[in-house]
């Protein structure tokens, strides 16, 4: 139904320097901890420190007797007072679901899990009060690894979740895939794991509520990607608040990458103990608290196998990947490790057979659900590396096996064995742009006459694809979504010609407030400033979905853009009116309506504004004003794609990898901010790095989070990463008339795999076929003894 | 409680303060200067940095009673009369922020880098930025941001603290 | 996040920070620039109830010369010994291990003497006041003791310094020409840590290494001094071949195989640098 408009005007494509930008430089934002609301108490969490333990009673007397202390309020307190479990939003068949709620009511599942919560005149406070909470636990054994808790006899974490199977899936056809296996020349086989993170967005959770007594209204400030989304499922699902009386303000977000997407239990908390203490509630974490509660992410164990042919190309891929869930099902968890990762499996290439079958299990450790990439780095990391592998195994340049199966350019749509239809694709030459940003012939030179020194010198390739802008609402409807996909706009053009835009969407880092004005001002021949977007807030904004999955530019633009093309219609019959010509005969441009073919015969955006408002001289048949609504709802995923290349040394004597070069180039369609977009991969770029090297979310065998705090897990630091080269190609989407795909996601997506492959090429020479994730200094190390060993 | 006296941005300010009151909690609780942030409990992100008598420290790991008698500046107190500083002119200029988290501890901490080491070269950015966490740029638009600050600084004469 | 309560204390001169130790007891906690102390306090695994600020005590802080060698102020914090022409100049090891602290925000705030009397296993200053043989002072009620550094780390967070005294300076002899020293560290890429650190110091006469010091950090509950490897380069030919050797007797025992080649490694990287200098 799309067809592809050119980016126009001086605004789209061009890298506007952000509108946003003075509020943060001057630390004159507004994070959620920085709003104050008057009479304000706050909110400490008791938490579990066992993670599987039944709770026989909490003992609250000693707290509500220090000072500043409001109330110590449990999860039978919410519970008998009607606050319901916490929904799951995507349900697969026969689907397990271990009952959540806010306060553990019970039984506590997972280290970390709320229990209490103390609220207080001050946080120190209610922290001290909360110290002075006891909780009698009766401490129960504890499933933590995935595959250990599908074992027999694995503590059980849910009594209706038998075997701590949450769900079964499998997409693909088995039969046909058995069949290719049996019949190949080379089958190579690896198990691998896609380890745990934690998203450490810098902003930590936070949220703040307030209940009006004279109107009965609910406002709630929270560190939301989805405002909307938090107001109908807290207030219809969980707390009973009707909607039209509970506003969500989600204000500057200090990033998100996921984690901010779900509701958690402390602004159920936070919102209800509002009510009920007729006070403000507030409540923010400390980074200690978000290691713990924050959704985790990635976390899966795949046994791969992929199959060749004589002549190197895959004719079969066969998965079966255990992926931990956590203690409960988290808001979207159902479909990261299912429809947003098994459908990408194919990955750039023409793979007549795959099968995929996954099984989600419950362990008592934090919940998991999506994380930037959010089941597409898995699919890359593990198609990536079996590549590599079976080029090693076939004696193949992995550039060269990567180009014999590549999904050719004129095979598009391409239908792939995993249900997704790639609608449009170009993938060789942003490999070969990618090769030659990097002088591939001449980084294997120096790698060979670096060996012969010692020197272990990597390169490693990463071909990625990714679905965004998932959609359409009708298909995720009929596999579980329990929420449709599209997004809103509402064009709201005030008599004197400025526009707001109230959009769905909700950047929290990405800068909408730039890239969206930009595109409206183009449309409408405004100047930037002329135009306000208007995001975050469900009093202001009509009914959307968020920011996640890198649908705003995809989704949330082309709904600005519709309604801003309503707009303009509408505008022409006014014009046409003023000059007695047909609408059918006006057009569009410079900030004037005209009749073709006579460009004399105008009227200036202004004035057709006022008209409107003023209402004086508008045609009988429409209405006055001059604001227009549209919700996109897409046919298809978009599907960007791209070549990154890294290039390591790993010193031999220590094991320590140093990453040297890194070339990304992304096919994300039609861009309207190359510096906005840029700086999306480079941080998606830098999480991916992360995953690779350094992060990595680990439990010892009693459930403890052994990497509770930043101390000991690793964030990606300036010292630590180069500069990045990055290139674009480009490949309208034909599902959006704006072109474009969707960025946000697409770094962490392919970096991974690249660094990965790089590590595990610069130790080929030493018969080392595969190092796990992250890739340590010791691991690495450990790897070259082992195989020194060997030789 | 202890009084505590500190003059902030210029301007002399006294209060009276739990004994455990952190710095940066006494600038966004009781000045209600929110623009330093809180990104950690363990001293690492960097998002809480200001300058205490001119160089750059971790205002989560200072108690207040630590700055009595002592002058800090915030984020707020760099722009003079509405101009940016050049920090703050080069990140944006650069697209050195996405989220704006980290971004007032990341420019603090940049002013004391420049002002010690007014030319770095990428890597001593890099090292110099080594107690700033950033999850949203990956840190390549800072280090150009960083750059573009010093060049600026550099063929100017500098505002006067 | 949030300390437990606690009196804070501003002492005027050393007298005056003593008496209140004597006065709080096993109660009170000196800080300085608190970069060891308060984390621990905010997550709450230190709730001292009195704080005794030394910080800005005068004549606590600062580089000087003494004979020849350098004597730091207790509360110099490590920004200021890492950039001291004089320190680097004099003790390149020190400047060079001053200077990878933490990071710059904490190097402009925490102090040698802190880092001494918090004795983390993974700190970087006990291996290096141990390889250039430092003297410790400490002040307390019965008066002033030069304590050696073999003598100040008794075990994990632990030092020989009793509660009721303070450290008030750091002498680090320095003789004649033809010393060098190095600090080589492997940082843990989270808390910035020594996952291994080695500082060494070497003086080389007449083609010969006459004295060594080398101690290893991040390792066990203590800074140790190696002594082993000293002994392996005392008297020897100033070479890298004697370097290397001597290197391989970093390892401590009971160890994994991965820290004892680190140890190895690291040692042996400190000392060809350390050597370099030696011999510049």
């Amino acid at each position: 139904m799309a067809t592809i408009v050119e980016p126009t005007g001086a605004l789209m494509g061009a890298s506007i320097k952000r509108q946003e930008d003075g509020k943060f430089l001057t630390g004159r934002a507004s994070f959620t901890d920085d709003i104050k609301l008057v009479g304000q108490t706050h909110a400490v969490f008791v938490r579990s420190p066992h993670a599987h333990a039944r709770i026989r009673g909490i003992d609250a007397k000693a707290a509500l007797g220090m000072p500043g202390v409001h109330a110590v309020l449990t999860g039978e307190d919410l519970k008998s007072s009607g606050v319901n479990p916490m929904p799951v939003g995507w349900l697969l068949p026969d689907i397990k679901i271990g009952e959540k709620h806010a306060l553990a009511v019970g039984t506590a599942r997972f280290v970390g899990e709320a229990v209490a919560v103390v609220v207080a005149d001050t946080p120190a406070l209610a922290r001290d009060a909360a110290d002075a909470v006891v909780v009698d636990y009766d401490v129960l054994p504890a499933a933590v690894e995935a595959v250990d808790a599908l074992e027999p006899g694995a503590p059980q974490v849910h009594a209706n979740a038998p075997g701590n199977v949450a769900f079964s899936w499998q997409i693909g056809d088995k039969a046909k895939t058995d069949s290719a296996f049996a019949g190949a020349k080379k089958v190579v086989r690896q198990r691998l794991v896609n380890q745990r993170l934690i998203a450490n967005a810098i902003e930590p959770r936070a949220s703040a509520a307030a209940f009006n007594l004279a109107n009965g209204e609910l406002t709630l400030y929270v560190t939301s990607q989805n405002p909307h989304v938090h107001r109908l499922i807290m207030g219809a699902f969980i707390l009973g608040l009707p909607e039209h009386k509970f506003r969500v303000i989600s204000p500057d977000v200090g990033g998100g990458f996921g984690s901010k997407i779900f509701v958690y239990p402390e602004e159920c908390v936070v919102a209800w103990a509002a009510k009920r203490l007729e006070r403000p509630v507030r409540w923010t974490a400390t980074r200690s608290e978000s290691f713990t509660t924050d959704a985790h992410g990635r976390d899966h164990v795949s046994d791969a196998e992929m199959a060749f042919d004589a002549d190197g190309r895959i004719i079969g891929l066969r998965v079966k990947t255990v992926a931990n869930m956590g203690s409960y099902l988290s808001l979207f968890a159902p479909c990261v490790p299912t429809y947003l990762y098994g459908t990408l499996l194919s990955g750039q290439y023409d793979i007549p057979a795959i099968h995929c079958e996954v099984t989600g299990v419950y362990t008592n450790t934090t919940p998991v659900d999506a994380y930037r990439g959010a089941g597409r780095p898995e699919a890359c990391y593990l198609i990536e590396r079996m590549v590599d592998i079976g080029a090693r195994a076939l004696g193949m340049d992995p550039v060269d096996l990567r180009r014999k199966n590549l999904v050719p350019a004129g095979s598009f749509p391409y239908q792939t064995q995993v249900a997704l239809a790639y609608d449009s694709g170009n993938y060789e030459p942003a490999l070969d742009k990618a090769l030659e940003m990097l002088d591939y012939k001449k980084a294997r030179a120096a790698q060979a006459a670096a060996r012969k020194d010692g020197r272990l010198i990597g390169i490693g390739l990463s071909a990625y694809i990714e679905a965004c802008g998932i959609a359409p609402s009708q298909v995720v409807g009929s596999l579980g979504a329990q929420a449709g996909l599209y997004e809103s706009a509402t064009v709201r053009v005030h008599p004197t010609g400025k526009v707001s835009v109230m959009t769905g969407s909700h950047s929290h880092g990405q800068g909408h407030d730039t890239t969206f004005a930009q595109l409206a001002a183009s449309e409408l021949g405004l100047g930037i400033d002329d135009v306000e977007i208007v995001h975050g807030d469900t009093g202001r904004v009509q009914f959307g979905m968020g920011s996640y999955g890198s649908r705003s530019a995809a989704v949330g633009g082309t709904a600005i853009y519709l309604a801003v093309q309503k707009v303009k219609d509408k505008g022409k019959q006014i014009a046409a009116h003023l000059l007695e010509a047909s609408p059918a005969d006006m057009d569009f441009a410079d900030g004037k309506f005209f009749v073709k073919g006579s460009p004399s015969k105008a009227k200036a955006w202004g004035e057709v504004c006022l008209a409107a408002y003023l209402a004086h001289n508008i045609p009988a048949n429409i209405e006055p004003g001059l604001e227009t609504t549209s919700f996109f709802d897409p046919g298809n995923f978009t599907f960007p794609f791209g070549t990154h290349i890294a290039v390591v040394e790993v010193d031999p004597r220590t094991g320590h990898v140093e990453l040297n070069r890194y070339v990304a180039v992304d096919d994300v369609g039609n861009v309207i901010n190359p510096m906005i977009v840029d700086g999306q991969l480079h941080g998606g770029i830098a999480q991916g790095v992360g995953q690779a090297l350094w992060e990595g979310a680990t439990y010892d065998s009693n459930g403890q989070l052994i990497t509770g705090s930043m101390i000991n897990y690793a964030l990606p630091k300036a010292e630590n990463l180069p500069s990045f080269e990055t290139a674009r190609t480009v490949t309208p989407s034909p599902v959006n008339p704006l072109g474009v795909k969707g960025a946000g996601e697409a770094g962490a997506i392919a970096a991974t795999a690249a660094v990965a492959n790089a590590v595990v090429d610069a130790l080929s020479p030493l018969g080392i076929t595969h190092v796990d994730l992250p890739l340590t200094p010791e691991r690495v190390w450990g790897a070259i003894q082992n195989a020194q060993k060997r030789s | 409680m202890s009084k505590v006296s500190i003059t902030v941005n210029g301007r002399a300010t006294a209060h009276d303060v739990e004994d455990r009151t952190l710095l940066v909690h006494y600038l966004r609780d009781t000045l209600g200067l929110t623009g330093t942030h809180v990104g950690c409990d363990t001293s690492q992100c960097g998002a809480c940095t200001v300058l205490l008598d001119g160089r750059a420290v971790k205002s989560c790991t200072l108690l207040a009673a630590q700055a009595d008698g002592s002058s800090v500046t915030t984020i707020e107190g760099l722009a003079k009369d509405g101009v940016l500083h050049a920090v703050q002119a080069g990140f944006h200029q650069e697209h050195a922020l996405q989220c704006g988290f980290c971004t007032t501890g990341m420019v603090m901490a940049t002013v004391d880098l420049l002002s010690r080491n007014p030319s770095p070269n990428e890597q001593q950015i890099r090292h110099g930025l080594e107690g700033n966490l950033c999850r949203c740029t990956g840190y390549h638009n800072i280090v150009r941001g960083v750059q573009h600050a010093a060049h600026a600084m550099g063929s100017a004469p500098v505002a006067a603290d | 996040m949030y300390p437990a309560s606690f009196e804070y204390h501003r002492a005027t001169s050393v007298d005056d920070a003593l008496g209140m130790l004597q006065r709080y007891g096993e109660d009170a906690k000196l800080i300085a620039g608190g970069h060891s102390l308060l984390p621990l306090m905010k997550l709450r695994l230190s709730t001292p109830a009195h704080l005794i600020d030394i910080r800005r005590i005068a004549g606590l802080s600062g580089v000087r010369e003494n004979g020849g060698g350098v004597i730091v102020g207790a509360t110099t914090t490590h920004s200021e010994v890492a950039a001291s022409n004089f320190v680097r100049a004099k003790l390149p090891l020190l400047a060079e291990a001053a200077g990878g602290i933490g990071d710059p925000l904490v190097r402009n705030m925490g102090t040698i003497g802190g880092s001494l009397a918090h004795a983390d296993p993974k700190a970087d200053y006990p291996a290096v006041v141990l390889a250039l043989r430092a003297n410790v002072v400490v002040v307390g009620k019965s008066g002033r003791e030069s304590m050696e550094s073999d003598k100040t780390f008794t075990g994990m967070f632990t030092t020989a310094v009793q509660a009721s005294e303070m450290i008030t300076e750091v002498h680090f002899p320095v003789s004649g020409s033809g010393n060098g020293g190095a600090y080589e560290k492997l940082a843990d890429p989270a808390s910035g840590y020594a996952t291994v650190g080695v500082a060494a110091q070497l003086k080389v006469e007449g083609g010969t290494i006459s004295s060594a010091g080398v101690a290893l950090t991040g390792f066990g509950p203590k800074a140790t001094r190696l002594s082993a490897v000293e002994a392996a380069l005392k008297g020897k030919p100033a070479t890298n071949d004697t370097v290397r050797a001597a290197a391989k007797q970093a390892a401590p025992s009971g160890v994994t195989p991965y820290q004892a080649n680190l140890a190895c490694v690291y040692a042996e990287r400190a000392l060809i640098r350390a050597l370099e200098r030696a011999t510049a």
